[in-house]
C-alpha cells in the first residue's frame, strides 16, 4: 500500500482531535494540558509538511519550522505562568482552578 | 515589487518598536528600581510617537512588502494608529495605578509594547505564517501580562486560564491555516484568492471555519468566549482595560481582512457562520452581564455582546460594513478606555474595589466623575444623541443593505435588552444610599481620561464623527477597490 497525502492528514486529523480531547476531558493535571497543546501543534507540523511535499512548494515546511519555534516559546511561557500559579496555590490539579466561576 | 531597503524603510515603525524595546528591557536590568517609572513612560512616548510616524507615513497607494507576506495600506494604517494609540493610553492608566500600588515593573511596559508590535503585524499581514506570527507575539506578551501580579492567586489563575485557552485557540487557528495552505496551495492571501476564484474546494470552507474559530477566541466572541470573563476579573485592572481595547481592535481588523480579501469570493460559505457567532455573542453577552454584580466581570460581558455588534458588520461583507465596523471599534474602545479610567478610580483608603454596589452615593462625593461614566454607559448602551448610538446605526444600516435586515432588527432588539445592564448601573451611581466611606480623589490620568472620552461621546464634539466617518470610508474603499 502506497502512503499517500491523505494517510498523512488522517494521522493528523486523530493526533488533532486527540490534543483537543486532551484539553477537555483532562481533569487532573494542568501539565497534561500542556502536552496536549504541544500535540496539536505537532498535528498542524504534519499537515503542513504533507501539503508542503505533495505541492511541491517549500513554504510549508518553513511554516512548520515557526510553527516549532513558536511552540518552544509558548511552553516556556506557559510552563512559567504555572510555576506561578503553584506557587499561590501549591498544586496543579485542573479541578482546582476555580477561584472564579467562568 | 519592491527591493529590501524600501521595504525596511516601509517598516520603520516596527523596526523602531524592537530595538526600543530590547534597548529598554536591558537599560531596566542594569539600571535599577529607580529606573522604572522613567522607562515606562519612555515607553509611553514611544508608542505615541510611532503611531504619529505611522500617520505620517501613509503611502499614496497600498504598498505589497516582502514579497506579498504584510501590506501597508489605508486599513493597516488605522489599525496600527488605533492599536498604538490604545496600548499608550492603556500603559499610561496603568502607569498612574501600579505606581501607587508600588508593583511598577521595567516588564509590563516592555510587555506592552512587544504587544502592540504584534498587533502591527497583524493588521497589515497578508500572509497566513505573517498573520499566525503576529498573532503569537500579541498572544505571547498578554498570557504575561495577566499573570503579571505574581503574588495573587487571582492573576495568576487568569493567566493561567489565558494561557490555555488561547494555546487551544491558536491550535484551531493554525489548523484552519495548514488546511487552506493545502487546498489553496499558497500562503500568500493573494495566490489564495486566485486559487478560490479557480474552484473553491470543501477543504477550504473547513479551513476557513477553523481559522475563524481561532480568532473568534481572540475576540471573545461567543461560544469561544469561557475565558472571557474570568480573565477580566482576574488580572489586575488595568491590564483588563488594555485587553478590552488594543488586542479586540487588531483582532477585528485582522479578521476583516482575511474575510474581505482572499475569501469574499466565499461570502456565502463563511457568512452564516459568522452570523451565528454574532447572534450568540450578542445573546450570551448581555444576558450573562445582567447576572453580575462585579462591574469588571459585566464589562467582559459587555465586551462580548459588543463583539457581536461589530460581527454583524463582518457578515454584511460590503464596504458600508466595514466603514461601520471601523467606526464601531474607535467608539467602543473610546468609550471602553473611559468606562475603565472610571472603575480604576474606585478605590477606597483600603484598596481597590470592584463591585457595581460600591459605586453608590458616586453622583454625590464625586459628581463630576459620575457624570462622565453616565455619559459613557449611555454611549455603550447605544442611547441617542450620544456617539455609541452612531457606531450601532452605521452597523445596521450596513446589514440592511447587505439584506440581512433580521440582523438589523435582531441587534436593535439586543441592544434595548441590554441598556438594561448599563442603565442599571447609572441607577445605582445616581440613587443608591452611599457607603460610610468615600473613595480616594481620581489621580489626574484618570481625570483626564474619562473627561475627554465622555466629551468625545457628545453631541458637542460634532467634528469628531464625521471626521472619523470620512476616514473609515476612505479605508473601506481602499480594501475593496485594492483587493
Amino acid at each position: 500500500m502506497e502512503i499517500g497525502l491523505a494517510h498523512y492528514l488522517a494521522v493528523a486529523a486523530i493526533l488533532f482531535t486527540i490534543g483537543v480531547f486532551g484539553i477537555f476531558v483532562n481533569r487532573k493535571n494542568v501539565v497534561v494540558i500542556l502536552m496536549s497543546v504541544e500535540l496539536i501543534l505537532l498535528s498542524v507540523n504534519i499537515n503542513l509538511v504533507a501539503f508542503s511535499a505533495h505541492l511541491g512548494d517549500l513554504a510549508g515546511q518553513i511554516f512548520a519550522l515557526f510553527v516549532l519555534t513558536v511552540a518552544a516559546a509558548e511552553a516556556a511561557v506557559g510552563l512559567a505562568i504555572l510555576v506561578v500559579y503553584f506557587r499561590n496555590r501549591g498544586d496543579i490539579s485542573v479541578d482546582h482552578i476555580n477561584l472564579m466561576k467562568g | 515589487m519592491a527591493d529590501f531597503g524600501s521595504n525596511m524603510a516601509a517598516l520603520l515603525p516596527e523596526i523602531i518598536l524592537v530595538i526600543s524595546g530590547l534597548v529598554l528591557l536591558l537599560v531596566g536590568a542594569f539600571a535599577g528600581k529607580k529606573a522604572v517609572p522613567a522607562i515606562n513612560l519612555t515607553i509611553v512616548g514611544i508608542l505615541l510617537l510611532v503611531a504619529v510616524l505611522v500617520l505620517l507615513r501613509i503611502p499614496d497607494a497600498a504598498l505589497s512588502l516582502f514579497d506579498g507576506a504584510l501590506r501597508l495600506d489605508a486599513l493597516a494604517v488605522f489599525g496600527k494608529f488605533a492599536a498604538l494609540l490604545a496600548s499608550a493610553l492603556g500603559l499610561w492608566l496603568a502607569y498612574g495605578y501600579l505606581k501607587t500600588d508600588k508593583r511598577l515593573t521595567t516588564e509590563f511596559g516592555v510587555l506592552i509594547l512587544f504587544a502592540a508590535l504584534g498587533m502591527m503585524i497583524m493588521v497589515s499581514a497578508t500572509d497566513l505564517l505573517a498573520l499566525y506570527v503576529g498573532i503569537e507575539m500579541q498572544s505571547l506578551a498578554l498570557y504575561v501580562l495577566a499573570a503579571s501580579n505574581r503574588d495573587s492567586l487571582r492573576s495568576s489563575e487568569s493567566g493561567l486560564k489565558y494561557f490555555v485557552l488561547g494555546a487551544l485557540s491558536s491550535g484551531l487557528l493554525l489548523y484552519g491555516a495548514s488546511l487552506i495552505y493545502g487546498f489553496s496551495g499558497s500562503l500568500r492571501f493573494e495566490g489564495i484568492a486566485a486559487a478560490i476564484a479557480n474552484d473553491a474546494s470543501v477543504g477550504l470552507v473547513v479551513g476557513i471555519v477553523f481559522l475563524l474559530s481561532g480568532l473568534a477566541f481572540k475576540i471573545s466572541a461567543a461560544p469561544f468566549h469561557m475565558w472571557t470573563p474570568d480573565v477580566y476579573e482576574g488580572a489586575p485592572t488595568p491590564v483588563t482595560a488594555f485587553f478590552s481595547v488594543a488586542p479586540k481592535i487588531a483582532a477585528v481588523i485582522l479578521i476583516a481582512r482575511i474575510l474581505f480579501d482572499p475569501f469574499l469570493q466565499m461570502l456565502a460559505d463563511w457568512q452564516q457562520v459568522v452570523i451565528a457567532i454574532s447572534v450568540l455573542s450578542m445573546v450570551v453577552g448581555y444576558l450573562g452581564a445582567i447576572m453580575q454584580r462585579n462591574i469588571k466581570r459585566m464589562m467582559a460581558y459587555s465586551s462580548i455582546a459588543n463583539m457581536g455588534y461589530a460581527l454583524i458588520a463582518i457578515a454584511s461583507g460590503t464596504a458600508g460594513g466595514l466603514s461601520g465596523l471601523l467606526i464601531y471599534m474607535v467608539l467602543y474602545a473610546i468609550t471602553t478606555l473611559g468606562i475603565f479610567a472610571c472603575i480604576l478610580a474606585m478605590r477606597r483608603a483600603e484598596g481597590m474595589v470592584e463591585q457595581m454596589d460600591d459605586l453608590a452615593g458616586l453622583s454625590r462625593s464625586q459628581p463630576a466623575l459620575a457624570i462622565g461614566l453616565t455619559i459613557l454607559l449611555f454611549s455603550v448602551a447605544g442611547i441617542p444623541p450620544i456617539a455609541g448610538f452612531f457606531g450601532k446605526y452605521f452597523i445596521f444600516l450596513a446589514a440592511m443593505q447587505a439584506n440581512l435586515l433580521w440582523l438589523a432588527i435582531f441587534g436593535a432588539v439586543a441592544s434595548v435588552i441590554g441598556a438594561f445592564v448599563y442603565i442599571r448601573v447609572v441607577k445605582i451611581i445616581w440613587f443608591d444610599e452611599p457607603p460610610q466611606q468615600d473613595f480616594v480623589p481620581v489621580s489626574r490620568v484618570q481625570a483626564i481620561l474619562v473627561a475627554s472620552s465622555a466629551t468625545l461621546m457628545l453631541p458637542a464634539a460634532i467634528w469628531f464623527l464625521p471626521a472619523l466617518y470620512e476616514w473609515s470610508e476612505i479605508v473601506a474603499l481602499s480594501l475593496f477597490a485594492g483587493g
